[in-house]
């Protein structure tokens, strides 16, 4: 095997906390004193020389251990000071980066002198599910990567933290007890459907419900939620605050409805020519897991990402004897891909038992579209990254069970029309990793159900639902966003879309 | 729109492991055709979900029949449960429905608790006037069920069991393949019972040249085609049963392929199974403790 292969970062044991409460909250304290007694006006040099709090975390041999969240969130001391590194910039690159243009200048300044209130008032304008974003939007690649402070101080990882501030003030706002739903205009008499409960429909729900029409959900699962119920692990997003969303969506008035698979259970013109909806949002998601094509794929111990979060987290698997369904036990795991649903894969067989887990990654470190908070969480927890190496083909014994994967080394060639550097397979470098199960998490197509049951909907090559900037779809009162239009994206443009799309049934039914 | 509870309306035990179930559903029954099935699961938080096919609807009491075998958990906890209690879930119609043509001759062959499938398929194939040919198997008498619903409406029954205690002693292939030998060869065969026997099915039905559906039931978590647990290889091709199927093209399944992946968890389940004895003996010892 080629000594490159094995990158298990050495000391990982060894270190007793990374980032504890106690010390975090000690370090913060002289700055915060430091601030008071300014007054908090602080000329911008004066700012930028605030050291970047970190956020405190579950200790990675622990936290390895159990599915709690690995990301403990800030303490009020440490937003304010945090808040206070904000250089307050007239030209708001940050808002620019933001999918859903949030006012992030205007809520760090309000958390940077203690008014959570105004802070989270300020957020929800716009976002639906700040405590969602705050944990798992890929800040780095939106608003901090244009932040000024990051470019002042020439380290992008030195930005304002935006996303912890805003996951601070949604958690606060939770803390301070049952959150109020908003106001709902009176009834007008229409109706709207939603088809799919992730971040896409939520927020239409939420949005043509306070226009003051009859809204109903219609979900495929038991549970809903989406790929923040099924997909993404509790120890990157409790499940409570997902429920509470959806709980705030009952509230409101809202109809939820499981167990109904649009296209099956009933057609979608139906719903329109037959069950009196006046329009329809399609918010149904990517679904449809990518295979890799290779020899022994379908071996007793190789599954999809989607298929081993599903069993593990919304059919909770992990709790071994409660849980009538059953998932893959094995000690070592091979994850192939480089994204979040990658990260999420190995960190999770790590958390049900296995003692190795590898991630096979085609391109190097600097390609991996996961969150860099998530790459170092997998690092620090011990998943050992095989990069630039990708499989060919996946062993197995008489029983048909996995035994091994063999691997290929790659180099970066020259850059690609997307500036990328493609990966360039090296002939004779197949090596084997011996394991006893193989996760894929090589993408999503999107799912076919809705293009084969519904006539007159246009689709694209790739199986994505083709619209206008406003959601429009080419049915009439039909429309759709999040991932079934963008192909497998993420939370906020998903929720984004929503909005938008909310905005033109609204206008549409106004009309 | 409301949604109500699935409650069971009605509970049968059709044979030693084989029971049926009415259970409220007027969405799923409104909209089921032959072929299609449902997932189900007993409890909300920890409950799995399961493949059953819908063995018939009535729209008028606004539910479906399912009829199943007692093999894993959950098809041995749901046996337990009776008229008036309710499922945790229950999502369908799911897959594909059967192509349902006038071809002509159509010899449909069912074996274990897959006669419960085969049978809306053989009856809407004689309602699109085809003549219908049912061939039933089972181990014994006492495991065999529904031959007399496949009488009211079939051309000809043929029974079969491996001991004789019922029709011929014989493997369903035997007057299968006499079918076939026969000068007016059938147009199609639909074969639905557990993988081995669909294999030899299909082996016996090659030589003729003749077109063999089966109808595949695969392992399965969500049922939209979302998680790919029920692939199978057809025609060397990477296919979802929940989505594609679950009737395929015989001479082009991958059945060693689907009989392996069928035993993935097999040792899990046997595991669940003791530790769920292990729990009511608990239960029972906890009670006993009460009443002393
Ligand atoms: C493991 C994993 C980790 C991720 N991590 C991140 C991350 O860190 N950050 C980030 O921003 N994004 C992440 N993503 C991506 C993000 O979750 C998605 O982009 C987002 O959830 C898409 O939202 P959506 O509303 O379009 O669809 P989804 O969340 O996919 O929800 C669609 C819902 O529709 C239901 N449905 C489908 N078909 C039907 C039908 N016919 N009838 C009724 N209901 C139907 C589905 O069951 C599902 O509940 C991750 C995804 C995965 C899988
Ligand atoms: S770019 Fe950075 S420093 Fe400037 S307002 Fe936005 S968060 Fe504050
Ligand atoms: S059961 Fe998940 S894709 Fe078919």
């Amino acid at each position: 095997m080629p000594a490159a292969c094995s990158n298990r970062p050495p000391c990982w044991r060894k270190r007793m906390s990374e980032n504890n409460i106690e010390a975090l909250q000690k370090l913060a304290k002289p700055h915060y004193e430091e601030l008071k007694k300014l007054d908090f006006q602080l000329k911008p040099a004066q700012r930028a020389k605030i050291p970047l709090q970190d956020m405190p975390v579950q200790e990675a041999r622990l936290r390895c251990k159990n599915t709690n969240e690995v990301a403990l969130g800030y303490t009020p001391m440490q937003a304010v000071v945090e808040a206070n590194r904000c250089l307050q910039c007239k030209s708001q690159p940050c808002v620019e980066g933001c999918p859903v243009r949030l006012p992030i200048r205007d809520f760090i300044k309000s958390i940077a002198i203690g008014d959570f209130a105004e802070a989270i008032r300020l957020i929800k304008v716009d976002s639906l599910l700040p405590a969602v974003c705050g944990r798992v939007c890929p800040q780095e690649t939106q608003c901090q990567v244009k932040c000024t402070l990051g470019k002042m101080l020439k380290d992008p990882e030195q930005a304002v933290s935006i996303g912890r501030l805003e996951r601070f003030v949604a958690d606060w706002e939770r803390s301070q007890g049952k959150i109020e739903p908003p106001l709902c205009r009176p009834d007008s008499g229409k109706r709207v459907a939603v088809i799919g409960s992730g971040p896409a429909g939520i927020t239409v729900a939420a949005d043509c419900r306070r226009a003051g029409h009859a809204v109903t959900v219609f979900e495929a699962f038991h549970k809903f939620g989406g790929v923040m119920m099924y997909g993404i692990p509790e120890f990157r997003l409790p499940k409570a605050i997902v429920e509470a969303e959806v709980e705030l969506l009952q509230r409101m008035g809202v109809q939820l409805l499981p167990n109904f698979l649009v296209g099956r259970t009933r057609k979608l013109q139906d719903l329109l020519d037959k069950d009196g909806f006046d329009a329809v949002f399609i918010g149904i998601g990517a679904g449809l897991p990518n295979f890799m094509g290779i020899e022994g794929e379908h071996l007793i111990g190789v599954s999809s990402a989607n298929e081993y979060l599903t069993r593990a987290n919304l059919m909770r698997a992990y709790e071994r004897g409660k849980a009538a369904t059953p998932i893959i036990e094995a000690k070592r795991v091979a994850v192939l891909g480089g994204g979040n649903v990658a990260m999420d894969a190995a960190r999770t067989a790590l958390r049900l038992g296995a003692e190795e887990v590898y991630l096979v990654y085609r391109r190097s470190a600097k390609e991996m579209p996961a969150r860099a908070e998530e790459i170092h969480h997998a690092r620090a927890e011990g998943v050992q990254f095989h990069l630039l190496r990708n499989a060919k083909r996946v062993l197995g014994n008489a029983e048909g069970r996995v035994t091994a994967l063999e691997c290929l080394c790659y180099e970066l060639g020259e850059p690609d029309a997307s500036g990328r550097r493609s990966p360039v397979a090296i002939p004779g470098s197949e090596y084997v990793l011996p394991v006893d199960a193989v996760i894929v998490a090589i993408g999503n197509s999107s799912n076919p159900l809705i293009r084969q049951t519904t006539e007159g909907l246009e689709f694209n090559k790739w199986g994505n639902l083709v619209c206008d900037e406003d959601g429009r779809t080419s049915l009439p009162k039909v429309f759709a966003g999040g991932d079934i239009v963008l192909g497998a994206a993420t939370v906020i443009l998903a929720m984004g879309q929503g909005r938008k799309a909310a905005a033109a049934i609204n206008k549409m039914l106004a009309e | 729109m409301i949604i109500e509870p699935y409650t069971i309306l009605y509970k049968e035990q059709l044979s030693a492991h084989v029971y049926l179930m009415r259970v409220k559903a007027p969405h799923i029954a409104r909209e089921r055709q032959p072929g299609q099935f449902i997932l189900l699961s007993i409890d909300h938080d920890y409950g799995e979900r399961i493949p059953l096919t819908i063995a018939d609807a009535n729209l008028e009491e606004g539910s479906i029949t399912i009829i199943f075998q007692t093999v894993g958990y959950t098809t041995k906890q749901l046996a337990t449960l009776e008229v008036g209690d309710e499922l945790a879930v229950l999502l369908g119609p799911l897959g594909q429905p059967t192509k349902i043509e006038k071809l002509g001759r159509v010899v449909c062959v069912g074996g274990g608790v897959g006669i419960a499938p085969l049978h809306p398929i053989a009856k809407s194939m004689k309602a699109a006037g085809n003549q219908v040919i049912c061939v039933l198997g089972a181990r014994n008498k006492e495991l065999l069920f529904m031959e007399d619903n496949f009488a009211a409406f079939a051309d000809e029954v043929i029974v079969c069991t491996d001991d004789g205690s019922a029709g011929r002693k014989d493997l369903v292939t035997a007057p299968l393949k006499e079918l076939c030998q026969m000068d007016e060869k059938p147009q199609l065969v639909v074969a639905i019972g557990p993988p081995i026997m669909m294999k030899f099915c299909v082996e016996t039905v090659r030589p003729y040249n003749v077109p063999v559906v089966v109808s595949l039931n695969t392992i399965m978590v969500d049922g939209t085609g979302m998680c790919g647990g029920c692939r199978v290889t057809v025609g060397g091709e990477t296919k979802f049963v929940c989505v594609d199927g679950p009737e395929f093209d015989g001479l082009k399944v991958d059945f060693d392929g689907l009989i392996q992946r069928l035993q993935a968890y097999r040792s899990q389940e046997r595991r669940q199974e003791e530790q769920h004895a292990c729990r009511m003996q608990q239960q029972a010892a906890v009670l006993e403790k009460k009443n002393v």
